[in-house]
């Protein structure tokens, strides 16, 4: 397969970027997206030129680091799924693809595709924790837990932190991620304790940082690449409201 | 000079041995505490609880990672669980067993205390994993839930659907960030260690590069731990994810650490096969699948012929025509042997012909009994993420037809040696996790890494490295502005230097490709003493090339990616030579350690306990020169050695 790329390069977060055109050809249907990448990449080095540069790691889809706008979607057009867990089979041959890095006033440009998400270790360090020292805890079965409730938790867990939701937000709004972490420690009783001071910082933290409001569009959702719902939105809403209502 | 190698392995009965230890080393005060400082470079289930707990102590910590934030270190991406000797299922689990299977899986090449310890600590982790909001699965009665997995009787795996490597990642991760809320650890992503400085023969801090801006950084201490786990990534193509690298290990090799077995590499049974030329790396399906999965090749090539052509679906092949050969050869364990049996039995069938893919390379592990004995969505509920990997990776639907799989590189057991305070052979630097060599011997079983990362940093390290910083409490601040610094500054800015000063015609990856296909054809799952002499000359060989004709773009005082894997791979071009030394030396074959001049007549792996029962520990003598091996005896009081047996 052959196919274009426009690509967004950019020296630095000083420096202005903007597209550059790519050509890549004789792709396997069965290559990733991100081996695409290598590919180009390599052939930019032997060209002499500076390859792009693109965050990725795990290439399984679950260390959440890779990070690309595909044809205007968070990682790319496929639902459900990591850019480093597409392949180019669900690309036409011969198409024109157009790759640029997350755009999120509260994720700035590193470098090209390279966006800093320090943002979000920001906000899960205001209170996205159980306050428990190590070895001062009960046996891991005094506290029963329904099934259904430690499943509803490991769905918001299943977030990979990849920024996805705040990038495809029309507000930049980071609510999908704040909500999967309060939802999913909410669900259990270990996490009911600090609950309502959790639920305040953290949305305080995310203000503080220039994330947006949350209008229910819903955009996150149909892009996030592990499908955590929006109902943790809510769940965070009621959270934070019962919360503020304590005050 | 060879090493004087002391475990510091405490004396008494094997159950008493970590509490007469922790009883018997020394403590610092809380106002001691405050004035000492360490540094953990890595983040992941090692590091993140170690600088976590550690914080927690009140000393103050920084750690640094590669990555935009600790959360991402490889460890998220282990899948199926984490080992524990609750004994929750009422299956006569007990510590003894968790630690005589973990001996055993390691074919007899760890260190019995270690593995007793670990263990001894396995169930403290469970509770610290719930208390910190870690969403096991649980039963409908609300407690927490059981898997199985290879090399063991009973059922002890705890796990949150095929991601447990996440959440207790996240656990950690969740740890740490109090305790960077609290002040007490200070947080340095996409920052690299390039150095490790030492003074008076003490580790005293690490040179870091700053990846965003290209700066060199010195960074001083009164402790450095090593969290930045294995070196798979020598194969080029792994399970690893694409930045992990032994680059950390080996400056700490390089600075006169011991490093002890380089050759222990596991091999994972369950990848997916490689496919083509432009793969960058493998991708795992969880040992989890064993639990349901069956692995067959047919019994007849005409099948397997027509299976390769298309003419025939797996799901075609009549039960009587498949070879279930893992129950067929172990019906004690069957599909649940462990790693190193299951892969090399793969080995074996592909190397007779078997193999069901158009490379040859690949097996069937099949779902149709479990589905037809369970219901399709109880597997769902089970592995429905790893399912819908699969589909997506190949193409195929593997509720419909059998996923293939084939042995990949996974895990290093090998790693740099560690005493039983998980002290390396300098003082003041530690080693913990997939980066030292002391708990899996020549084998890791599944489940275990897990285990083994957050007992070394919640349970282990966070007492063992008191006993030495005790000794600190009068000790200044570390100073950075000295000669030991101002020389291993210069080092890395030299290295650097050097390779942009080659301006030849190959990029990292092409070179790194090529040591891969040198590591995987003569250092891979089956070794032998003509395929270790061919691989190091031919890893000298390539080396010379690498110096000689490296193609690097870019500048170093910049976000370069290219620089980065440049001098990954430079390590990696001494740390393949270096295994295949280990390899050559240490005739007989144990775990993942295959010779194939040492084999039983029924092909497994042969010891020879008379002349090998010890770790091998190299010492650095310089990067053309051969290293110095000195050997540590594991001797074993408890456990009686024997050949492995899987079959009854």
């Amino acid at each position: 397969m052959n196919f274009t790329l426009k690509i967004w390069r950019q020296r630095d977060a000083k420096s202005q970027g903007a597209f550059e055109t790519y050509k890549v050809e004789n792709i396997s249907a069965d290559t990733s997206f991100l081996e695409m990448m290598d590919i180009l990449n390599n052939n930019l080095i032997h060209e002499g030129k500076e390859p792009v540069a693109f965050d990725h790691d795990c290439r399984e889809g679950i260390c959440g680091m890779c990070s690309m706008h595909i044809n205007g979607h968070a990682h790319g057009p496929s639902q459900a799924v990591t850019t480093c867990q597409m392949y180019m089979r669900k690309f036409k041959d011969g198409s024109t693809i157009t790759i640029e890095p997350w755009r999120s006033a509260a994720f700035p440009v590193i470098r090209d595709l390279v966006v800093d998400r320090s943002a979000y270790d920001k906000i899960l360090q205001a209170g996205g924790f159980i306050s428990v020292r190590t070895n001062s805890v009960p046996d891991g079965n005094a506290i029963p837990i329904p099934k259904a409730d430690a499943d509803e938790s490991m769905d918001a867990a299943a977030c990979v932190g990849c920024g996805a939701c705040a990038a495809t937000c029309k507000n930049g709004s980071a609510m999908l991620f704040v909500a999967a972490r309060v939802s999913s420690l909410a669900k259990l009783p270990q996490g009911k304790v600090e609950g309502a001071r959790r639920a305040k910082s953290m949305v305080a933290k995310m203000d503080e940082l220039g994330f947006g409001n949350c209008t229910n569009t819903g955009a996150c959702q149909a892009q996030c690449p592990k499908q955590v719902s929006i109902a943790h939105i809510a769940r965070l809403n009621r959270e934070f409201l019962a919360a503020k209502l304590q005050d | 000079m060879a090493y004087k190698l002391d475990a510091k392995t405490p004396a008494g009965e094997l159950a008493q041995k970590w509490s007469n230890h922790k009883a018997a080393i020394k403590v610092v005060s809380p106002a001691n505490k405050r004035k000492l400082d360490i540094i953990v470079v890595g983040t992941g289930l090692g590091g993140a609880s170690a600088a976590a707990s550690l914080g927690e102590l009140g000393y103050n910590v920084k750690i640094f990672c590669i990555s935009d934030s600790p959360r991402r270190a490889h460890s998220i991406a282990a899948q199926g669980g984490i080992n524990a000797a609750k004994n929750y299922q009422n299956d006569n689990d007990s510590v003894y067993r968790l630690f005589y299977d973990t001996i055993k899986g390691g074919d007899y090449r760890a260190r019995e205390a270690n593995v007793y310890r670990l263990a001894e600590v396995s169930n403290l982790i469970i509770d610290q994993c719930v208390a910190q909001g870690v969403p096991f699965a649980r039963e409908y009665g609300g407690l927490l839930a059981n898997r199985s997995f290879g090399g063991a009787q009973v059922s002890r795996t705890f796990y949150a659907r095929g991601q447990t490597g996440q959440q207790l990642l996240l656990g950690a991760y969740a740890a740490l960030n109090k305790e960077i809320a609290a002040g007490s650890v200070k947080s340095y992503p996409r920052h690299e260690m390039l150095d490790v400085v030492i003074e008076n023969g003490e580790a005293c801090g690490i040179i870091a590069r700053n990846l965003v801006t290209g700066e060199l950084e010195r960074h001083g201490a009164h402790a450095v731990v090593i969290a930045t786990g294995g070196y798979g990534n020598v194969f080029f193509l792994s399970t690893n994810a694409m930045a992990s690298n032994g680059s950390a290990a080996f400056q700490c090799y390089r600075k006169g650490a011991g490093f002890a077995n380089p050759c222990f590499t596991q091999i994972h049974p369950t990848c997916i096969p490689v496919h083509g030329t432009q793969q960058s790396k493998l991708t795992l399906m969880s040992e989890s699948l064993r639990n349901d999965g069956r692995i067959w090749v047919p019994k007849k090539m005409e099948d397997v012929e027509a299976i390769r052509k298309g003419t025939k679906l797996p799901s075609d092949i009549a039960e009587e025509d498949r070879d279930y050969y893992l129950e067929r050869r172990y019906p004690a364990f069957g599909n649940l042997v462990p790693r190193d049996v299951a892969s090399r039995a793969a080995k074996e069938r592909c190397d007779a012909g078997y193999g069901v893919n158009e490379t040859g390379l690949a097996v069937f592990l099949d779902f149709k009994t479990a589905i037809e004995r369970l219901g399709k969505d109880t597997i769902k509920q089970r592995y429905g993420n790893l399912f819908d990997m699969y589909e997506e990776i190949t193409d195929v639907n593997p509720y419909e037809q059998p996923m293939q799989i084939f042995p990949a590189v996974h895990y290093t057991m090998g790693g740099i040696w560690v005493d039983y305070n998980l002290m390396t052979t300098i003082p003041g630097l530690y080693a913990i996790g997939e980066a030292n060599f002391s708990d899996h011997g020549a084998n890791r079983l599944g489940a275990s890494a897990l285990m083994q990362g957050l007992a070394d940093g919640y349970f282990v390290l966070p007492y063992t490295i008191g006993d030495y910083l005790a000794k600190k409490i009068q000790a200044p601040k570390v100073k950075t502005d000295t000669a030991a610094f101002d020389e291993a500054e210069k080092g890395v800015q030299a290295r650097i230097d050097r390779l942009f000063a080659i301006k030849g015609n190959q990029s990292v990856d092409d070179i790194h490709k090529r040591l891969g296909l040198i590591m995987w054809d003569n250092v891979g799952m089956a070794r032998t003493k003509e395929s270790l002499e061919k691989a190091i000359v031919e890893i000298q060989a390539l080396r010379k090339e690498f110096y000689a004709d490296l193609k690097l773009v870019g500048t170093a005082d910049s976000f370069n990616v290219e620089l980065e894997k440049a001098l990954r791979l430079e390590d990696f071009l001494e740390l393949g030579e270096l295994m295949a030394r280990d390899a050559l030396n240490r005739e007989e074959s144990c775990g993942g350690h295959f010779r194939s001049e040492h084999q039983t007549e029924d092909g497994e792996a042969l010891r020879h306990d008379d002349k090998f029962a010890y770790a091998a520990v190299w010492e650095y003598k310089g990067i053309d020169n051969v290293p110095e091996m000195s050997i540590e005896n594991l001797d074993y009081e408890f456990v009686h050695r024997a050949q492995r047996n899987y079959k009854d």
